[in-house]
Order: C-alpha cells, then sequence, then structure tokens
C-alpha cells in the first residue's frame, strides 16, 4: 500500500504559456558548463588544465573537503576554459565538445547482485555522486554518511515545470535500475512521491516506498514528502535526487557509460517554441531557445526558485526546466489601489483575481511593490503545509539565533519550501536568500 | 499616461544616487510610488511576486473605515444640533462634523507624516505606509471638541514613543493609534472624559447633558436608548466608535480581504459576550452588582468603542499576537478584559483601549507559548526517535 499525502495548505499557480507534450531532440550544444556555483558550498579543485583531453564521465573538479565529492565531464572533448572571478574563484569550467562522443568505460555492475560499499564506491567514485543532495542544508552529498533515507519526487508542482512522466517514459528500465543502486546507499528505505491522479508505471517501480501525493504546491516538494514521512531530526542525515538523475545513474551500471543526457521543457509565455528538447547536462541555452521575444527573463529552472541566466549562459546543472517570462519593468499608475489591476494574480482578496479560481495568468517580473518591513501576519501559513512556523523561522534566520532555527525546524527546510511564502508575502522580504543565508549560518556553526 | 511618467523622472532626477538631494530620496519615491508601482523587476528568488503589496493592504483599511469615518461625521453634527433642540438636515450635520474633523484628519497627517518622512530619511529607508492608517485612526477615536494642538501632541508621542523608538513600523510594541489616545487621555484627563465633551459645543450648553451611555450607566442614570439606536450610532461618544453598523461593513471588507484577522474580531466578540454574560447573571448569584454589570450582554458588544477597537485596533498585526492559535488567545482576552475594565472600573467606564493596550503588551508572551508548543513537539518527535533506536 502507497502512503498516501494530501496536502491542503499551498497554491497552485496557474500560469499561461505551458508547454505541448511533444518532444524534440534539441541542436547540439557545442559547449557545456559545469559551474561550482550550482552544488552549494562546494569549493572545488580543477584535476584539468585548460586545453585537456577528456572523455565524457571523466573528472573535471572535487570538492576541496571530500574528494569523493567528484564533478565529471557530461561531454568528450576538450577543456577550453576555466572562467574565474574575484580571488581567482572558479566560475565555470567551460568544455568543448567532440562532433561524436567517446565515454569513458565504467563497467557493467548489477547493483541487486552487489554490495553496498561497493555501489556506494561506484557512484561516488565515478562523480554519480554530485546528483545526491543532503538535508538538511541542500549541499552535496557526503560520501562518507549513510543517510536514513532517500527521497525522490517524480511529482513537480511547481507552476510549469517539468512532466517526470513524460521524461522518464522512454527511461522506466535505467530509472529502475537507478533505484535499485540507490536502495544500497541507505539503511532506510527509498521513497518515490508521486502525482496520486495519474495512472501511471511510475506506480509500477519496485524497491521502493511509495507515496501517493495530491493537493496544491508545494505537495511534491522533497521537503513536503519528508516531512510527512519520516520529519528531519537534529543529527539526521536524508538524501535528494532527481528522478531523471536516477536514470543517468541507472545507465550508467547497465551500459558503464555516463550519458548525461538531460530532458529540458521550455515553457513560459516569452518562449516561441514551448515544448520538450533532448540535450546534454550544462548545455547552451542558445542551443534550445530560439529566438524569444525581447524584454524577457530567462529561468533555467521554474518561475519560482529557479535562477535568472543569460542568453548566452548555460543551463544550471540540476534544472530540467527553461522558462521565459516577460520583464516587468513598467510603471502601473495607481496600481495599489485594492481591486485594480485584477489580471495580475494575487492569493490574497485584495484583488477579485480570486473570483476566477481557473484562470491562467500571465505573469512578468514586475515586484508589485517595493520592499517594506514585516507588518502583515497570517499570511506565510496559508501556504506552508509543513509544522513550520514560517515567519518566525524567517524572524530567527534574520537574526542568526541558532538555537531558535534548531528549535524551529531549520533542518527540515530548503530554500524552495519558502517559495511561495517569497512569492505571496506583502512586505516583499526575500525568504529564500533569509532561509539560505540561516541554513549556511547553520552548516558553519554545526555543520 | 507616459508624459507624466516622464515628468516625473524629470522631477526625480536631482535625487537620484550621486545627485545632491540623494538623502531627501525616500521622501520623493514615497509620493512617487502613490501615483505609479515603480518598474522594480525580482532580483533574487522567486521571479514572479504576488500582486499585493503593503501600500494596498494599508489602503483596503482605510477603505474599510470611511463607512465609520463618514457617520462620524454625520453623528458629530447631528448630536450637536440635537442639543441645541434643532432638527438638522442631512448636508448640515454632515458639514458641521467635517467642520470639525477633517482639521483633525489634517492635523494628524500633517505631523505624523512629517515624523514619518524624517525618520524615513534620516534612516535611509523607504516611508512605510503603516501611519496611513495610524494617522486616520487617532483622529477617530478622539473626542470630537479635543483641541488640534492636543492631537498633534498625541501624535508626536505615538509616533516617537510608541514606533520609532522600537525602530518604527513592524517593531512598534503597542498599536500606535492607541498610544496617542492613551497619551491624551492620562496627560489631559479633564478634555477626555466626563460628560461635556463627546457632543459638539456642548460645554456651551448648560442644559442638556451629552454623556455617552457607558458614563450615564456609570452614574447609574437611565439610559434614553434602544439597542437598535446603539446599533446604528445615533448617541454620543468617540467619532468613529458608535455606529456599530459602520463598523460591521469595515469589518466585512477587512474579513473577506483578509486584511484583517477574522480569528481575532470573532474571538474578541466571543469573549465580550461570555463575559457580559457571566456578569449579567450575578444578580441570580446572589450579587449585586452596578449599572454597568447589569448591562444586557448583547449591548455592551455595540456601545462604546469595543466595536471599533474590536475591529481597528486589536487586528492591528503588528502589535497583535502572530501565531495562529495566538490570536484567538488574544482577541479572546481582549474581549474578556474590555468588559471587565469597563464594568468594574470606577474611575473611567470604557475598558477596549486598555484592554487592548494590555494584551499589546502579552501579545509577544502568548507567542511565546504557542511556538514553544511548536518547539515541544519537535523535541520529542526526537526524544522518542532516540529510545527507539537505543
Amino acid at each position: 500500500m502507497p502512503i498516501d499525502i494530501k496536502i491542503k495548505k499551498g497554491l497552485t499557480l496557474k500560469l499561461k504559456g505551458e508547454a505541448e507534450n511533444s518532444i524534440e531532440q534539441a541542436q547540439k550544444s557545442k559547449t557545456v558548463a559545469l559551474r561550482p556555483s550550482n552544488f552549494h558550498s562546494l569549493v572545488p579543485k580543477m584535476v584539468l588544465k585548460e586545453g585537456a583531453k577528456l572523455k565524457a564521465g571523466d573528472e573535471v573538479f572535487f570538492s576541496k573537503y571530500s574528494d569523493k565529492t567528484r564533478v565529471v565531464s557530461p561531454v568528450s572533448g576538450t577543456l577550453k576554459e576555466i572562467k574565474r572571478g574575484a580571488k581567482r574563484k572558479i566560475l565555470s569550467v567551460i568544455i568543448e565538445a567532440d562532433d561524436e562522443l567517446s565515454y569513458k568505460d565504467f563497467g557493467v555492475m548489477d547493483p541487486l547482485k552487489s554490495n553496498s560499499s561497493e555501489v556506494k564506491d561506484r557512484i561516488f567514485s565515478s562523480g554519480l555522486g554530485v546528483f545526491l543532495n543532503q538535508r538538511p542544508y541542500n549541499i552535496p552529498a557526503d560520501a562518507e554518511d549513510t543517510p536514513k533515507a532517500i527521497y525522490i519526487s517524480a511529482y513537480d508542482t511547481a507552476p510549469l515545470s517539468a512532466d517526470y512522466e513524460f521524461i522518464l517514459k522512454d527511461k522506466a528500465e535505467f530509472f529502475q535500475n537507478g533505484i535499485n543502486a540507490l536502495t544500497k546507499l541507505t539503511g532506510g528505505k527509498v521513497y518515490l512521491g508521486v502525482d496520486k491522479q495519474s495512472a501511471s508505471f511510475l506506480k509500477d517501480i519496485e524497491n521502493v516506498e511509495l507515496i501517493t501525493v495530491s493537493g496544491p504546491h508545494p505537495a511534491g516538494n522533497v521537503g513536503t514528502l519528508i516531512h510527512e514521512t519520516e520529519p528531519m531530526n537534529r543529527g539526521e542525515r536524508v538524501w535528494t535526487i532527481n528522478p531523471e538523475d536516477v536514470a543517468i545513474i541507472g545507465e550508467q551500471f547497465k551500459t558503464g557509460k555516463y550519458n548525461a543526457e538531460r530532458t529540458v521543457v521550455v515553457t513560459g509565455t516569452a518562449a516561441k517554441h514551448r515544448k520538450y528538447f533532448k540535450t546534454i547536462i550544462g548545455a547552451e541555452v542558445s542551443s534550445i531557445l530560439k529566438d524569444q521575444e525581447d524584454n524577457s527573463r530567462i529561468i533555467s529552472g521554474n518561475v519560482l526558485t529557479g535562477e535568472k541566466i543569460e542568453e548566452d549562459g548555460y543551463i544550471n546543472f540540476f534544472s530540467n526546466t527553461l522558462t521565459v517570462i516577460p520583464e516587468g519593468n513598467e510603471y502601473r499608475m495607481f496600481g495599489w489601489l485594492p481591486f485594480k489591476d485584477n489580471d495580475i494574480h494575487s492569493a490574497s482578496k485584495t484583488s477579485l483575481s480570486w473570483l476566477f479560481p481557473n484562470k491562467k495568468y500571465e505573469v512578468n517580473t514586475n515586484l508589485n511593490g517595493e520592499e517594506r518591513a514585516l507588518v502583515v501576519t497570517g499570511e506565510m501559513e496559508e501556504v506552508m503545509p509543513l509544522d513550520i512556523l514560517p515567519m518566525q523561522l524567517i524572524k530567527a534566520c534574520m537574526a542568526g539565533d541558532i538555537e531558535k532555527m534548531e528549535n524551529l525546524g531549520i533542518y527540515e527546510v530548503v530554500p524552495e519550501d519558502f517559495a511561495l511564502v517569497e512569492y505571496t508575502n506583502t512586505s516583499k522580504i526575500e525568504a529564500q536568500a533569509i532561509i539560505r543565508n540561516g541554513l549556511d549560518i547553520m552548516i558553519t556553526e554545526v555543520g | 499616461m507616459n508624459w507624466i511618467r516622464q515628468k516625473i523622472d524629470q522631477i526625480k532626477e536631482p535625487f537620484e544616487p550621486g545627485n545632491k538631494l540623494e538623502k531627501y530620496r525616500p521622501a520623493i519615491n514615497a509620493l512617487d510610488t502613490f501615483l505609479f508601482v515603480p518598474d522594480h523587476t525580482t532580483k533574487k528568488g522567486a521571479h514572479i511576486r504576488d500582486a499585493v503589496d503593503l501600500k494596498r493592504t494599508m489602503i483596503t483599511v482605510v477603505l474599510a473605515l470611511i463607512p465609520a469615518l463618514i457617520f462620524g461625521m454625520w453623528n458629530g453634527g447631528y448630536q450637536h444640533y440635537v442639543q441645541l433642540g434643532v432638527e438638522p438636515t442631512f448636508l448640515e450635520a454632515f458639514l458641521h462634523g467635517a467642520y470639525k474633523i477633517v482639521p483633525m484628519i489634517v492635523v494628524s497627517y500633517a505631523v505624523g507624516l512629517g515624523l514619518e518622512f524624517a525618520f524615513a530619511i534620516m534612516r535611509g529607508h523607504e516611508v512605510n505606509e503603516g501611519y496611513l492608517v495610524t494617522g486616520l485612526l487617532i483622529p477617530m477615536i478622539m473626542p470630537i471638541d479635543i483641541p488640534l494642538w492636543m492631537v498633534a501632541l498625541s501624535v508626536i508621542f505615538a509616533v516617537l514613543i510608541g514606533k520609532e523608538a522600537f525602530g518604527g513600523t513592524g517593531m512598534n510594541i503597542l498599536n500606535p493609534a492607541l498610544t496617542a489616545r492613551a497619551f491624551a487621555f492620562f496627560a489631559y484627563p479633564t478634555y477626555m472624559s466626563g460628560n461635556k465633551i463627546w457632543v459638539s459645543e456642548a460645554s456651551t450648553v448648560d442644559t442638556i447633558s451629552g454623556e455617552t451611555i457607558l458614563g450615564s450607566l456609570a452614574a447609574n442614570k437611565e439610559v434614553g436608548y434602544n439597542t437598535a439606536e446603539m446599533f446604528t450610532g445615533v448617541i454620543p461618544g468617540s467619532i468613529a466608535e458608535t455606529s456599530t453598523l459602520c463598523i460591521a461593513v469595515g469589518a466585512l471588507l477587512l474579513v473577506l480581504t483578509k486584511v484583517g484577522s477574522w480569528r481575532i474580531i470573532l474571538s474578541g466578540i466571543l469573549g465580550a459576550a461570555a463575559m457580559g454574560l457571566l456578569l449579567n447573571a450575578l444578580p441570580s448569584m446572589g450579587v449585586e452588582g452596578n449599572g454597568l454589570t447589569n448591562f444586557p450582554w448583547y449591548n455592551h458588544l455595540v456601545v462604546g468603542g469595543f466595536a471599533f477597537g474590536i475591529v481597528f485596533m486589536a487586528t492591528d498585526p503588528v502589535s497583535a499576537a502572530q501565531t495562529m492559535k495566538g490570536k484567538w488567545i488574544y482577541g479572546a482576552l481582549i474581549g474578556l478584559t474590555a468588559i471587565l475594565i469597563r464594568t468594574l472600573n470606577p474611575a473611567y467606564p470604557e475598558g477596549i483601549m486598555l484592554s487592548i493596550l494590555l494584551l499589546n503588551v502579552f501579545a509577544p508572551t502568548i507567542d511565546h507559548y504557542v511556538i514553544e508548543g511548536n518547539i515541544k513537539k519537535r523535541k520529542k518527535r526526537l526524544e522518542t526517535k532516540s529510545v527507539k533506536t537505543a
């Protein structure tokens, strides 16, 4: 029997600009980028120098603090450039891809027939370990830990997000194999969250504890799944991983090749061709997005948690969504009047938008106001399904009060759990950045 | 619209960073943002944001206050003419009230916003919109004949001591508007209580007493109004507190827009009703009580400042309890203590002001216990977990 989770608090934003359910091979990305900033708190040590030749699966850099946290190249080719910023901090590593990819051979391994340490060693030594993220703190998993459970959410409830069933349907075999490998990493369970409404193959995946999820966003967030099943306590470790990355692990075990294929969905009203594209991890944005509208913002990820990237930039390592929406750098006369501009969504009832629950909105990046002191109370709780006092936790993070943060449940959350709080907030405070900052304080003070 | 925008950008030019009037930017920005929602786009975190902002929220409260304010102006004039034995037309009554009240509002806004702007410039932050509500509330809870200099002094006290001393908007412990009223009440008691101040220019009339219902009850006099009159509010009292009907209209707007906490309003009413019922039952328990304790409980809900206080003052999110459970407790305690103070305090026959201020002080304590509850749950989970694994 699957575990059933039904969320009541939250908010599903219905936005225009959905992608059609069709998939196409993207134009080959001439270069790919690996950006250390995609792996929070990772300080890279380079293995290769500029000009080095490498195969797909060759190590490019590793973490200064743990040489088992390795990032490997998604393509074969030449290490073209190591871009550095202030204090020679490595910003990105650009690899020029060969026309025909060649792969490093890791050998075939059947995870079910291997023991835990063999599987773990294989995953971390071949650079698959960076797909695993650790809770608390949302940082790369530490190879020395044994997590109490591993969570995978194959149901993304965020606005305009990718449909994992659609992405995974051709990779079911690899996905299952990846799951088999993951079960060897934990003493506990491997949880898989799926959409309760759909009747897909994901419900037949074996060796997992199935969670059927229903309710508004953030029902599908990993944080919600963890909170409803095995909430985090002090000192505990849980790992999370994205579904498509599970399939990459499964394929690598089955074929010995690191095939860093990434299915990216292009969404948002300012994007012209809205559908799924097959490309490679860290691909050039320009290899996928063609002639989007002027004065628009490209987001690697969804509108709530994604990262703003430039037209000539690269997709985030973990991201499988490119959202393009118009910039909102326009003035609105008397826009602050209640019940005016009802075409802009509001979770509060000071706009009449609540009268049309099924309306889809065209959104832009306007802040719709200015940052103010925290005045309004009660609105954060409406979009916070976790048993967390959001405002009190935010204040504890702002104050850097370690004991209070711990008491109020900082270990149970990551920034994305506060994305809706940030979206609906009247005072326009940057909740995700505040939580991230709080987590960083905990990393240095508690570890 | 574009040319207005261009004109404003032109005016703002010298205030831009690097130019000589840079430090006055918060002031000019505050004025500008009243015309236009700025073109600021999201820089960090969520790329899209809700349409609501603090300005919209505060304006909603101001809108909710309008019915009570309009009624207050009319009633101020009406009570004035009636004591003279004249039956005024609607316009006459309204104009007399407006003549008294509009200058108070002007003084309140001018002094208060002046201070707010000064602090924003001094501290280099944008002007918060909270005073839009406070500035209107202050005159609305004053007696109609209060001298303007007293309004100004109360405003200065409320903004400086009640708010800015604690760090400005969002940080204050006490409701600023009630701080203003409490200041006026304790600093100038002769202007703020008694039976000659509640009706405009009553002191110039010898024969007729314009005291409030609660005042007459405290003096063990008969009340010449029925419940319907008390509800509609054609009675003497502070400017906007009299009409429970108009306040209810405002409350409806606050609750429907979720700007005001229905939890506080509802639990406050329930608390007051409970205390009223208890006091009404005193005679059956062999205690004699007084005119106020024997006043029917439902009348307690519609006279005096209770309705206005519970709807517009107790729901101030900054000074109220901030947790959901805390709001229930906070509201209920306000209701209970308001009626208790009102009936059993011989010095002053109204309790809502003091009860809200009292609970403002205790709100952080209420929250503390609610938060402790959440913390304990988490600690217990950890304990049971470690017991299991041990």
